[in-house]
């Protein structure tokens, strides 16, 4: 059995009088490659984003290493360095060009030698085919690469869990390739990814575990052969005929 | 003989134009210090008015106390008059607390805080104009507030709130003619000595005036070009985009 890293106990958040997740409950493995499916509005994108305390939940437990990180005395910033983003926005830092947005996080917060975090990051640059990019700035960037160098930046981290925001859905349908075969050689590599995405070939490709989210729960989870192809519910099949269409 | 208007210019020139260079240099020291103080000060208040607690209801309660602090700070020094200040500040120290400024000093520490109170909200809006995702992806890779603040979000809030600075930085100059009220020898207070000596009120004021101008046109202009360096500082082309556009030119003329 596959090492635990992450598991999520009755996790809920609401916005003002909105409940946006209810009562969810969600493991992780080591090596899982999770895909978050699921209609928009559905609290996808917030699960996310409690995972990382980008949101900080209204009460449940998100257990890391067996320990609760929600108790108000574990270092929230040391978890997050070890648990990546990637944004659908990409959101790399414009000030820096992109090298320096691949070493800055492991020479400030991991306290790495300059050196070796320009190494690593190179390693990693190069990974993405952007290192003979290494010194421009993110605006000189088109969508696809800047998204290639967003995924550059968390892996020079080191982190052991990637978390993938819609990190094709503000690319316009040529460059998402690009992405999509960048993020399946992560797959293949053995790293652990939670992705929310509405790419379903792809999901149906790289991950070994479906999540299918409405309105704050999770309805079905289980293998893509299963969700994808025989999914139980109802609210699942309406959701996924749309998409049998494009396949 | 009377002098003419133009005479008169010529002689406070020649006789006083030490004094004038004086008063610019002592008018220059104090809004160039004060502004500079002043946004630091706008820069650290400011970053820790953007702290954002969301769980620990202790440090919820202090961050609220700080952040009325704060708000009274600007409140008071924004509503009233940078004159009245620098007689309260100045005249107050002396006489409460024994403190003894020069008065050049107090006038300086008077522009800071002025100046300061001004930042704090011109650097506010600077960093609230930042896209959030870039605290969020700054938060994502572990960094804390401070280091989000000084390697990532400040530097372009810097860049983008630079113009408002020199602005503050030029009504400064012009703003410190105030202190004259706690007797600061810059170039308002040489003035009128200037023409308490020679009974030439108009003549004193016409040169005090271009020179104030001077020093103002001149500052507008090296921070134009400040900014336009700064603009030219991101041209980059990867050798990767300019390779293939060589070898088509190459293949096409054969």
């Amino acid at each position: 059995m596959r090492k635990n890293i992450i598991t999520i106990k009755n996790l809920s958040k609401s916005f003002g009088n909105r409940r946006i997740l209810k009562e969810i409950n969600f493991d992780i493995n080591e090596g899982d490659i999770a895909c978050i499916i699921g209609p928009s509005g559905s609290g996808k994108s917030t699960l996310l984003r409690c995972i990382n305390l980008l949101e900080y939940p209204d009460s449940g437990k998100i257990i890391y290493d067996g320990k609760n990180i929600l108790t108000g005395e574990y270092n929230i910033n040391k978890y997050r360095s070890k648990v990546g983003m990637v944004f659908q926005q990409f959101n790399l830092f414009n000030n820096l060009n992109v090298i320096q947005n691949c070493t800055i996080g492991p020479i400030k917060v991991l306290r790495q030698d300059p050196k070796e975090a320009y190494k690593t990051a190179m390693k990693y640059l190069t990974q993405v085919q952007m290192s003979s990019f290494a010194e421009a700035k993110p605006k000189q960037l088109s969508g696809g690469q800047k998204q290639r160098v967003a995924i550059a930046r968390a892996l020079s981290m080191n982190s052991r869990v990637l978390l993938f925001d819609e990190p094709t859905s503000a690319l316009d349908p040529e460059t998402v390739g690009e992405v999509l075969k960048t993020m399946k050689n992560l797959a293949s590599s053995g790293l652990t990814m939670i992705i929310v995405t509405h790419e379903m070939a792809f999901a149906r490709e790289v991950s070994n575990k479906i999540v299918f989210m409405d309105q704050g729960i999770i309805l079905e989870e289980g293998h893509p052969d299963n969700i994808l192809t025989n999914p139980k519910h109802e609210r699942t099949k309406t959701f996924l005929s749309r998409f049998i269409i494009n396949e | 003989m009377e002098k003419s208007f133009l005479e008169w210019i010529v002689y406070i020139i020649q006789n006083y134009g030490l004094w004038f260079l004086k008063g610019a240099g002592t008018t220059l020291l104090i809004s160039f210090f004060g502004t500079i103080i002043g946004f630091i000060i706008g820069l650290v208040f400011a970053s820790i008015r953007t702290i954002k607690i969301t769980h620990n209801n202790f440090k919820k309660i202090l961050m609220k106390i700080i952040n009325f602090l704060i708000s009274c700070y600007v409140e008071v020094f924004r509503g009233t008059p940078m004159m009245v200040q620098a007689v309260i500040i100045y005249f107050g120290m002396q006489e409460f607390m024994g403190i003894n400024f020069s008065p050049t000093v107090a006038g300086l520490i008077i522009v800071s805080i002025n100046t300061g109170a001004y930042m704090i909200e011109v650097v506010r809006g600077g960093i609230e104009s930042i896209d959030i995702g870039q605290l969020e992806a700054s938060k994502s890779i572990g960094m804390n507030h401070w280091q989000s603040m000084i390697h990532i979000i400040l530097p372009q809030t810097i860049k983008n709130i630079l113009p408002a600075t020199c602005n503050e930085f030029i009504i400064n100059i012009k703003d410190t003619s105030v202190l004259n009220v706690i007797s600061v020898t810059e170039l308002f207070f040489v003035t009128k000595s200037i023409k308490g000596a020679i009974y030439r009120t108009y003549e004193t004021f016409i040169v005090v005036a271009l020179i104030y101008l001077i020093l103002t046109l001149t500052i507008t202009r090296i921070i134009r070009y400040i900014e336009k360096f700064m603009d030219s500082t991101d041209k980059f082309t990867p050798a990767s985009s300019t390779m293939p556009i060589i070898f088509v030119k190459k293949t096409g003329e054969k």
